[in-house]
């Protein structure tokens, strides 16, 4: 029965000390960002590994997700004589929630294992102590660059979703079931705000970038030099990404609407 | 991959997301609409606002001509005091009434501004004298049931 | 005027929280020599190579490199001393993501503000010198082990290092291109006028080219010498090291209990 309990307390502890460990980097990581700007080709490289790589999935997911939004929202609304108000349900949630969320999440899942992947392969082979033996630091060589570039890529790839969402809804919405296209934009104008929503879905797909990026870097840098060390890290990278994400959605959402 | 080709794509890739936003930011929301214009500031007094809160439209003949700022309580007078921002394309007399009117039956509050005929209009910092408060659900209930109890009495 | 004892180890001790690798080292490294330090696996070889470089600290004594104490030595203070070494890992620890020829020009760019005409100079000779000059064109998964490790090795001396640093470099390496790297640590080795340090195993290489060995075992050095004195040693751990026995200090058997007993006779 004890060792149940203190199973849990050194469970705990060590998860405590990793969240430690990953502040840390945090900090290291902004204090060694200098490089990540001055050769800015570095960032843009891992903007592209992360952020166009991503486009597809992105795209085709936001569609679909439009798509059923528009249709479950349609049979849903009609029964209260409001279906003309699909837009702004397609909008509102794409906006407000599912454009960060499902971005991020989608993120963690292509980019974020990416990148623990690869930074826990470099440990594993030794690059990164090759790295640093040339008196290269691997934190802002290789570390920072993809820390910069996950921050700028979230907010776009979430603006891209939430675009591309209510492009899947408004196809379903007008073409195919007959909902009327001038109502459909006109009353989303009317009730979309810009710094209630966008702002806030702009922040929030911001910390959630962060958020990610982060820990599948954390994880990587702090892998096991093992073939099955990194495979366990890129499954922590997913699970604790997106625990995290949706924790933090919690917190935010709730900060938004009180304010 | 090659540098050029590396940043052509990242660059169409930020190219796009700064459309979307920018998409987002004027078809979707209604950034067009209002709040870079500038605006002039009025107050209204009110015994009762109801549900009326900051940020709540300012209209008038149903068209959206300004915001609610703030809504403070004075001590002094036990009213409630509302600060409206209104874009200064629309000038109204002096004799304007401000009314507080509820979208749909059961919507979120506004404020509706009806013009009088003063010739003189409002300026910045000026105080609308004319208020109509909002209507409270429960006071409309009761004066219903008080109706209805008296007409019953009547016809006894 | 340059010292001759570049790199000095003293008193040095180190360990773990679970374990104590090193109780007392004391080695020391003379300009222009090949020095190999041997030893049973586990033993902390590869672990004193990053106590020289500075990636850890030791718990008491220190190491001595160039005159200057290295965990003393604040973020600047390592990386000038870091560029005057230069690494060779087990297996290459070339960046897969660059060309032969960007790997060898890393540290290049890195460190200097020549333009690039010199750096492909200067590259195209370091690895004319590992005699992979044709290769410079390809990506490190499309080299075999010996070569990656010889353009590993062009990547170390890119700068002209005073001290060559060696993590196990023969280890899996097929005898020909076990021949063609010692070769070059002696060759490398006399035209910079460095220092190597080697770490391995390899009696029987090591024994051919190097000046002076350390032997570690139990956490001190065992035995020390030029590799005639210890092929004369009679003392039972480098002997048996050097004979390849199958028991001695080192013991064939891990622990047990007694063989009748497990039977169960």
């Amino acid at each position: 029965m004890m060792t149940f309990f203190e199973n849990i307390g050194r469970g705990l502890r060590l998860k405590i000390s990793r969240l430690g460990a990953a502040t840390r980097l945090f900090f290291t990581i902004i204090s060694y960002s200098s490089e990540s700007f001055k050769r800015f080709n570095l960032t843009i490289r891992e903007i592209y590994f992360t952020g166009v790589l991503s486009l597809i999935i992105i795209v085709v997911s936001a569609f679909f997700v439009g798509m059923v939004l528009g249709l479950q929202g349609y049979y849903t609304l009609q029964k209260y004589g409001s279906s003309e108000a699909i837009g702004v349900l397609v909008a509102l949630a794409l906006v407000r929630e599912l454009g960060p969320v499902v971005t991020a999440l989608l993120f963690a899942g292509r980019a974020g294992t990416a990148i623990t992947a690869e930074i826990g392969l470099m440990k594993a082979t030794e690059q990164l102590s090759a790295m640093e033996m040339m008196a290269v630091s691997p934190v802002a060589r290789i570390v920072a660059p993809r820390f910069w570039a996950g921050i700028i890529t979230m907010p776009l790839l979430a603006s891209i979703f939430s675009m591309v969402g209510i492009i899947g809804g408004y196809v379903v919405a007008v073409p195919l079931i007959g909902v009327d296209e001038g109502a459909f934009w006109s009353q989303m104008q009317a009730n979309v705000d810009f710094s209630y929503d966008i702002v806030n879905g702009f922040i929030k797909s911001l910390v959630f970038g962060i958020a990610c990026t982060i820990i599948a870097l954390f994880e990587g840098f702090d892998a096991p030099p093992t073939a099955e060390g990194v495979s366990r890290a890129t499954t922590r990278t997913v699970v604790t990404s997106s625990l995290a994400v949706l924790g933090l959605d919690f917190v935010l959402t709730s900060f938004m609407l009180t304010v | 991959m090659d540098r050029i080709k590396l940043d052509a794509w990242v660059g169409i890739f930020v190219a796009l997301g700064l459309i979307a936003l920018m998409g987002l930011a004027m078809k979707v929301g209604n950034l067009t609409s209002n709040d870079i214009k500038t605006t002039y500031v009025v107050t209204a007094n009110f015994e009762n606002i109801g549900g009326l809160k900051p940020r709540a439209p300012v209209k008038s003949a149903g068209v959206v001509v300004g915001r609610v700022d703030s809504i403070t309580f004075d001590t002094k007078i036990y009213e409630a005091i509302v600060t409206m921002s209104i874009d200064e394309r629309y000038v109204f007399p002096k004799d304007t009434f401000a009314n507080i009117y509820t979208a749909g039956l059961l919507g979120e509050q506004y404020i509706g501004l009806e013009a009088g005929g003063d010739p003189e209009n409002l300026v910045a910092f000026d105080k609308i004298s004319q208020t109509q408060d909002a209507v409270v659900l429960e006071k409309l209930i009761s004066q219903f049931l008080y109706n209805q109890a008296s007409k019953e009495e009547g016809e006894k | 005027m340059k010292k001759d004892l570049i790199v000095s180890i003293k008193d040095l001790a180190f360990g773990y929280a679970e374990r104590q690798i090193h109780r007392k080292i004391n080695m020391n490294f003379h300009r222009g020599k090949v020095v190999a330090i041997m030893g049973g696996s586990g033993c902390g070889k590869t672990t004193i190579l990053r106590l020289i470089g500075g990636q850890i600290k030791p718990t008491s004594g220190h190491v001595e490199v160039d005159g200057k104490i290295v965990h003393e030595q604040g973020r600047k203070g390592i990386y000038e001393l870091r560029r005057k070494m230069g690494m060779l890992f087990q297996h290459g620890a070339l960046f897969s993501d660059l060309s032969v020829y960007e790997n060898v020009a890393f540290p290049i760019r890195e460190h200097t503000d020549l333009n690039e005409a010199v750096i492909k100079d200067l590259v195209l000779m370091k690895l004319n010198a590992v005699g992979l000059r044709g290769a410079h064109n390809l990506m490190p998964t499309e080299l075999s082990g010996g070569m990656a490790r010889r353009v590993a090795l062009a990547r170390a001396v890119a700068l002209d290092p005073d001290i060559i640093m060696y993590d196990e470099p023969f280890a899996g390496l097929d005898p020909i291109s076990m021949g063609v790297i010692c070769d070059l640590i002696r060759t490398l080795n006399d035209a910079l006028g460095a220092t190597s340090i080697i770490v391995t195993h390899d009696v029987t290489e090591t024994f051919a080219f190097a000046d002076y060995i350390y032997f570690i075992a139990d956490g001190i050095v065992a035995a020390e010498g030029s590799p005639s004195d210890l092929k004369k040693s009679q003392l039972p751990f480098v002997k048996q090291f050097i004979h390849s026995e199958k028991d001695g200090p080192v013991p064939f058997h891990y622990q047990a209990n007694e063989y009748t007993s497990d039977l169960g006779l």
